[in-house]
């Protein structure tokens, strides 16, 4: 990688991104004095309005490899890419405002393991803990390594000044801060991304000539008409994405969406931190148009790029897909904006680091140390233990970047395993939520079964055992197996073991007390424009109209 | 620590785990001293508005050039400026009600 990528900042555009610095750091500074117990640390006390938790949540997604990953699928698969937002995230996040939020806030859980603890039993419950608390220190590492790389290439910063500016100022904000910290950072990454974004898309679209310039555009570049639509040609796999319409609906749409934004908690979290259960349920629902639009400033410039970028699409140096944003930076925008957009990468890469941290520390107080180790001590203590946590996630994040700075295959092999995780963590909770005769051991061994499953396909994929078309194709496959195999096996395992008492599972599954807890609900609560399933029920309508025009 | 029966209103599954921290929240929490974070977005986008808006007021004809003719820095300055504002303006008008404290708010 030579010098062709780096930018021409001024000192100007350093005082953007230094103002943008010092304004995280004040915030965690800030949000202390609002810590006094440990729900307060780890849930923001419950406090926050709806809207704020919403952006937070579609914010805490915005990480690494979603900007900088979807515009590079955008110029490689064109407009299918989509459907990773209209039917791969929007009907999953509405199913979760609507459907799931009221079990998850309603038992008053502390975080997603927990509810498996409540439902189930402790088997299941340390399995899920262990899985998360790994998952997110080794993705936060990918995280900041990605940050690093981006720093790196743009700005010209050596890998490990990078790699430990970014993790300190997570570091410091989430310790002192705690997830209010996060939280509130995230609102502000998240328009300071938005900010960054538009401008590229908006000279981008003037410099190939509208949005009639760019479809004939991509008409006529490697991807031609297919390019331009979403669902046609999806009859066979003879497509862009390698996608048959059956593995776009019930995998992605499905098993993989409705498995990564129901069951991760470092986006439920920002749910549960809502100050009650409307604004709750509201959560992920407002999160939903964001993520509806997010595709005009990610895939847009994507297809932009492959257009006025000759040569995009190499295996390797500054002309791989990856680089599609950053390309267009260079090219496009002057100091000033240059300064902006910068900041706004920077700010996507920290939102998901964050994310990942704030969700590990939560996890491994609550439901690893204080449910395993140390039990009965006093509130004060878990926010210790929390903050404690909190620096050795980044010291081990900041370990993980170092490991994938040595073989930068390994963080897609990290987030491609750990989203093996999700389908069979979903398919119990489904099953646990809405069979309330499911007992504790199948819930167990429905887990670890269809974990196996999931992460046998996978690794039988890549030592060439079994063949697909594309690894997205795995993925459809690989969770649809597992889901069928939670399934299988909570059906045989349940007649054969004792159920749960009622009293046990009151509030945490469907049809066992009507979920109408202690009426939490704010003056103006009832208004139309609050109501979940309406706005639910908008977000999936337009998510569906959206798709017409590139049919 | 005892329970908070009106917590459970319908019986729900009691968890001593979740209790306690529970109870912790409701008799301590100092979650109503969160500060408003509109003040925060609204104060950083003014100042952005301003610097990258006066670097619009006098970019070259080069840099012009550069972004396709357009005045970008000038537009995306105003841009955020008016977008801090009205973050401003939001939180003046409707200002954060404190949550009040956990156990008051029973009916």
């Amino acid at each position: 990688m030579g010098d062709g990528l780096r930018l021409n900042m001024n000192a100007l555009d350093y005082l953007i991104l230094a103002l943008y610095f010092v304004t995280v750091l004040g915030v965690g500074f800030a949000a202390r004095r609002a810590i006094r117990t440990s729900v307060d640390f780890f849930l923001s006390g419950r406090s926050l309005p709806a809207w704020v938790t919403g952006l937070a949540f579609v914010s805490a997604n915005l990480g690494a490899l979603e900007i900088i990953g979807m515009a590079a699928n955008g110029a490689q698969y064109g407009i299918m890419t989509v459907h990773y937002y209209w039917i791969g995230a929007v009907p999953a996040m509405v199913f979760l405002g609507i459907v799931m939020m009221p079990f998850y806030y309603g038992s008053k859980v502390r975080s997603v393991p927990e509810y498996l603890r409540l439902r189930f039993n402790r088997p299941t419950h340390l399995l899920n803990a262990i899985s998360f608390a790994v998952a997110q220190v080794l993705i936060a590492g990918v995280n900041l390594y990605a940050l690093a790389l981006i720093m790196q290439l743009l700005l010209g910063w050596p890998l490990w000044v990078a790699i430990v500016i970014g993790a300190f100022i997570v570091l410091v904000y989430i310790t002192i801060g705690g997830l209010s910290g996060a939280i509130y950072n995230e609102v502000l990454q998240f328009f300071v991304i938005i900010a960054g974004l538009v401008p590229i898309t908006v000279l981008g679209l003037v410099k190939v000539g509208g949005v009639s310039g760019l479809m004939d555009a991509v008409r006529g570049s490697k991807l031609g008409e297919a390019g331009l639509h979403a669902w046609q040609g999806t009859g066979s796999t003879d497509n862009p994405l390698g996608a048959h319409w059956l593995g776009i609906v019930f995998g992605l749409g499905f098993v993989l969406s409705f498995g990564y934004w129901t069951t991760n908690f470092a986006e439920v979290q920002r749910a549960l931190s809502a100050r009650n259960m409307s604004a709750a349920r509201r959560t992920p629902i407002i999160a939903a148009y964001p993520k509806l639009l997010i595709p005009v400033v990610t895939v847009i410039p994507g297809l932009i790029a492959l257009i006025t970028v000759k040569g995009l699409g190499a295996e390797s140096g500054d002309l791989v897909y990856n680089n599609a944003i950053p390309l267009l930076m260079r090219d496009l925008l002057p100091n000033g904006v240059l300064g902006i957009a910068v900041t706004g990468l920077v700010a996507s890469f920290m939102a998901g680091m964050a994310a990942n941290v704030s969700g590990f520390n939560t996890v491994f107080t609550y439901d690893i140390w204080q449910a395993y180790f140390k039990r009965d001590r006093s509130d004060e203590y878990y926010v210790r233990v929390g903050r404690i946590a909190t620096v050795v996630a980044v010291l081990i994040g900041i370990g993980t970047a170092f490991i994938a700075a040595g073989f930068s295959n390994i963080m897609n092999y990290i987030q491609a395993l750990f989203s093996v995780f999700n389908a069979p963590l979903f398919g119990t909770f489904i099953i646990g939520m809405f069979w309330k005769r499911m007992s504790a051991l199948a819930g167990f061994w429905s887990l670890l079964s269809g974990t196996v499953v999931a992460l046998g396909t996978y690794l039988l994929y890549r030592a060439g055992v079994i063949d697909f078309n594309s690894d997205l194709e795995e993925s459809f496959w690989g969770a649809g197996l597992a889901f069928v195999t939670v399934a299988v096996v909570a059906a045989i395992v349940t007649p054969l073991t004792r159920p749960k008492g009622a009293d046990e599972l009151t509030g945490l599954v469907y049809g066992l007390s009507d979920t109408t807890l202690k009426d939490d609900s704010l003056a103006g609560d009832a208004a139309w424009y609050r109501s979940p399933v309406l706005l639910g029920v908008i977000a999936v309508v337009l998510a569906a109209l959206f798709y017409i025009p590139v049919f | 620590m005892a329970d908070d029966a009106d917590r459970y209103q319908h019986g729900e599954a009691h968890d001593p785990l979740v209790d306690e921290t529970e109870d912790a929240r409701e008799a301590r929490s100092a979650a109503a001293r969160l500060f408003d974070i509109r003040r925060v977005i609204g104060g950083l986008f003014v100042v952005y508005g301003l610097i990258v808006g006066l670097m619009g007021l006098f970019d070259s004809s080069a840099e012009i050039d550069k972004a396709q003719g357009v005045r970008i820095n000038l537009w995306a300055g105003l841009a955020m400026l008016v977008f801090g504002l009205l973050m401003l303006l939001w939180q003046r008008l409707r200002p954060t009600e404190p949550p009040e404290p956990h156990t008051a708010d029973e009916r």
